[in-house]
C-alpha cells in the first residue's frame, strides 16, 4: 500500500503505519481485520483492498471531517 | 545466514539507484519482548543498509530509548521507522517482508527523494490538512 506512505512524505499531518498483521494479532483483532490490505484512517473510516488514489484521499478526507 | 537472495539483492540496487539523499532506518528491538522477530527486522535492515552508502541504522530499545521512542510515537516491536531529509511519519511495524519487503524499498526511496509519486490535486489537499491523520495498513507478507 504504497500510497500511504507517499501520503506522508506529501503531508507532515500525515503518519503511516504498515502492520504485519500476523506479527500483531492483537491490532489485528481489535480493528477487525479478514483481509489484507486493511487500512484504517484516524480509527474510524476503514476500507478493505487496493483502491484508486483519489477514492484513498476521499477517505483521508472523511476521516478528517468526521473529527 | 542471509535474508536476501543475490537476485533481491540485484533487485534493490537497481531501485536504490533513485535515492537523492541519505536515509535512515531506525529500527525498534526489545529481546524481552519478540527477541527472534526484532534479531530477524535488524538484520533486513542491515543487509537493505549494505546495499547502499547513504543508507544506515540505528537500533533503539524502546523500554531504555523511551523518550526517542515517544518522540517518534512507536509503541510496538518489532518496528522500523524510514527518515529522510526529516521524519516523514512512515513506520513499520513487522518484519517487512515478501511483498511488504518492495513497500520497503519504495518507502526508503520516497523517504530520501521527498518527492512523493501522487497527483497534484491529492499533495495539494494533503497540504491542506486542518488536522493530524495516521494511516493504519494492515497486510501480511504475501
Amino acid at each position: 500500500m504504497r500510497l500511504a506512505q507517499h501520503m506522508s512524505v506529501a503531508s507532515e499531518r500525515v503518519r503511516s503505519i504498515v502492520i504485519e498483521a500476523t506479527e500483531f494479532p492483537d491490532l489485528a483483532r481489535a480493528y477487525r481485520v479478514m483481509g489484507v490490505p486493511k487500512v484504517v484512517i484516524n480509527d474510524r473510516v476503514q476500507f478493505e483492498g487496493a483502491v484508486p488514489e483519489a477514492d484513498f484521499l476521499g477517505a483521508v478526507l472523511r476521516a478528517v471531517e468526521a473529527a | 545466514m542471509s535474508i536476501l537472495t543475490e537476485r533481491d539483492r540485484a533487485a534493490v540496487r537497481t531501485e536504490l539507484a533513485k535515492l537523492a539523499g541519505p536515509v535512515k532506518l531506525v529500527v525498534f528491538s526489545q529481546e524481552l519482548v519478540a527477541g527472534d522477530l526484532c534479531r530477524q527486522n535488524e538484520a533486513l535492515a542491515r543487509e537493505v543498509a549494505e546495499l547502499d552508502d547513504r543508507i544506515s541504522v540505528e537500533v533503539l530499545n524502546p523500554a531504555i530509548d523511551r523518550e526517542r521512542a515517544a518522540a517518534y510515537g512507536v509503541d510496538q516491536v518489532p518496528a522500523i521507522v524510514v527518515e529522510g531529509a526529516r521524519d516523514w511519519g512512515i513506520r513499520f511495524y513487522g518484519i517487512p517482508l515478501g511483498y511488504e519487503f518492495s513497500n520497503l524499498i519504495d518507502a526508503v526511496v520516497v523517504a530520501s527523494t521527498g518527492e512523493p509519486a501522487l497527483d497534484e490535486a491529492t499533495k495539494a489537499s494533503l497540504q491542506a490538512l486542518a488536522a493530524d491523520v495516521e494511516i493504519k495498513v494492515f497486510s501480511t507478507p504475501t
